[in-house]
């Protein structure tokens, strides 16, 4: 990687934009945990995390905008899974590489970013590289920035806004305080908070078209990364148990006077 | 041997150590290992703040228009690579926090466990307990790698107790040559300015859901959070529609809030918000589908339409 992509942008405008998506079991479903893994159930169908909507439109813009180039996904998912990748192909991404190995159950983080990282490597690198700050399902919120790290690249994580001009990455980045305008040569990686963009729906066309692209399925040993899954991860789960659960209290109908009930109940707490 | 040597990485934020990180100075000092805190930037201005809730020694990185995340891990590698390797690192589920537990995580090989709330140390083992599901399930999980540990904490996870220590020992470290993963550079820093007390430590807070119909509706929110002294919050489904700043969101992607007093307006209690306000000492729900599951947690549910509902209330307590 390093200047030779950088100089490749800027003489013909062309910008190739990898964006990392996670297949997830449907939110509106209760998740639940295998009883003999303790891993997240993710049987059955599963769906485009709707985080990940956000960084594919992202993409597709600044293609759109660099004049040229194409959008390639990455996933690792169980079981050979692709509808929630059809999704994004269906949003106008060109090609995707999925992980699918059943070594790879109980992996963790670092292991996740070391797999999606070769898989950004087996497509030969990209100008930028594109995540959301975290997923819908486990939500760990570390795996772009250790993707970065293991593809030595510059990384700005909690994007809320993004361009590129000359070459050059321009970001409004989340902080505690407000945010930081931040500038990155290309390649880098980003992650993009929800509601940086709008994403589209796919057209019609757009997923008949989808059928089509090519999904490149590797497993974990195909793209030379070993010790994965349970193996490799440096933890272990040592008991799940049920919270304490918060008992619900009144519940009543608004008969036009429910709003006396709300200043009754906060008198009695003494905050007005 | 135990865990004898925590580092806790200290978020900033408007000139002061936020309080999670104050929680972790705490809980780290109470499992009695030699604590040193590691800050982005100037030390001198958190000594005493630091000192204060115990740290006796300061690791300030003068990271200067770099990223704090990739600076403060690299100088925390360097230092480990000069036989200074803690057993525990502490961080808090913050911005700067995440980008530096996430660049170390690499560096040392080592996994990082997050969203944490809670750690037990006994000897050599260590481990830390993550809510999922929306808090419904604990899951412990004991880290098998070797040291150092990584773990991260969801505010409000611990009480900060102040030992009333004197300023601690600033040590200003340098920044290692980043190579290419310093290519990022910050050009301008903007603050937003809040009136009002801030999301994350107001003793009330009043958040709009979907429920509010349309982006103007999102006033009756902030009108009522200001007459009750508290801060205006949001569901993740109007911050994703753009109605309101991310800064407003309460959840498990935004703000975690424990107020006296939690009033959801129009949301239906998706886990991903319920995670962020379910520690809340009383929570009232105004919502028009009875079946909304906010309401298993409300200890006050009003089933209604809150347009009608929210402008009487508002009338009410701006009449006292």
């Amino acid at each position: 990687m390093g200047c030779a992509k950088w100089v490749l942008v800027r003489k013909n405008g062309n910008m190739n934009v990898i964006v990392c998506v996670k297949q997830i079991p449907d939110p509106a479903n209760p998740g639940a945990l295998d009883a003999s893994s303790n891993t997240l159930k993710r049987e059955g169908k599963l769906i485009l995390d709707e985080s990940d909507s956000y960084g594919v439109e992202m993409a597709l813009q600044l293609v759109a905008a660099a004049g040229g180039g194409e959008v390639s996904l990455v996933s690792m998912a169980p079981n050979s899974e692709t509808s929630g990748l059809r999704t994004a192909l269906a949003m106008g991404a060109a090609k995707a590489v999925l992980v699918s190995d059943p070594a790879l159950l109980g992996s963790d983080a670092l292991t996740t970013a070391k797999i999606l990282a070769a898989a950004v490597t087996r497509l030969g690198g990209a100008d930028l590289i594109i995540a959301a700050t975290e997923s819908s399902d486990g939500y760990t919120g570390t795996v772009p920035e250790q993707m970065a790290e293991v593809l030595g690249l510059p990384s700005v994580t909690f994007a809320k806004k993004v361009s590129v001009e000359g070459g050059m990455l321009k970001v409004n980045r989340q902080t505690e305080d407000g945010y930081d305008e931040v500038t990155c040569p290309l390649p880098a990686l980003i992650s993009v908070t929800a509601g940086v963009v709008e994403p589209r729906y796919p057209s019609f066309k757009g997923i008949m078209a989808a059928k089509a692209k090519p999904v490149d399925e590797v497993t974990a040993a195909d793209l030379g990364v070993t010790l994965v899954g349970w193996a490799g991860a440096g933890q272990k789960v040592s008991s799940v148990t049920q919270a304490e659960a918060r008992a619900a209290g009144e519940v009543i109908e608004d008969d036009g006077e429910a709003f006396a009930k709300i200043v009754t109940f906060l008198e009695g707490l003494k905050v007005i | 041997m135990g865990i004898n040597n925590i580092w806790v990485f200290a978020q900033v934020a408007n000139g002061a150590p936020t309080s999670g990180s104050l929680e972790l100075l705490t809980k780290a000092r109470s499992m009695g290992a030699t604590v040193s805190v590691w800050v982005a930037g100037d030390g001198a201005a958190v000594a005493g703040a630091l000192g204060e809730f115990g740290a006796s020694k300061v690791f300030a990185v003068s990271y200067g228009s770099n990223l704090a995340g990739v600076a403060v891990a690299s100088a925390m590698k360097a230092s480990i690579d000069a036989g200074q390797a803690p057993d525990l690192v502490m961080f808090p589920q913050s911005y700067e926090g995440r980008d530096v537990m996430a660049r170390l995580s690499v560096k040392v090989g080592r996994t990082v466990l997050t969203n944490n709330v809670e750690i037990v140390a006994d000897g050599e083992s260590v481990t830390v307990t993550t809510p999922i599901f929306g808090g419904n399930t604990l899951v412990a999980t004991t880290f098998t790698g070797g040291t150092p540990y990584l773990a991260a904490f969801r505010p409000k996870s611990f009480v900060p107790e102040s030992v009333a220590g004197s300023a601690a020992e600033v040590v200003v470290v340098n920044v290692p040559d980043l190579g290419a993963t310093g290519a990022a550079q910050v050009i301008a820093v903007h603050v937003e300015e809040t009136t009002g007390p801030k999301l994350d430590e107001a003793n009330i807070v009043v958040s709009g859901g979907r429920g509010l119909g349309e982006s103007a509706k999102y006033e009756m929110i902030e009108s009522l959070a200001k007459l009750l002294k508290g801060a205006p919050g949001a569901s993740r489904a109007i911050v994703d529609a753009g109605w309101v700043p991310y800064s407003y969101q309460v959840g498990q992607t935004g703000k975690v809030v424990k107020p006296s007093v939690y009033i959801a307006c129009g949301i239906s209690g998706a886990t991903q918000h319920m995670v962020g306000m379910k520690g809340s000492k009383n929570i009232i729900a105004i919502n028009k589908d009875k079946e909304a599951p906010i309401f298993g947690i409300a200890d006050l549910g009003i089933v209604g339409d809150l347009h009608k509902v929210l402008p009487k209330l508002i009338e009410a307590l701006q009449g006292r």
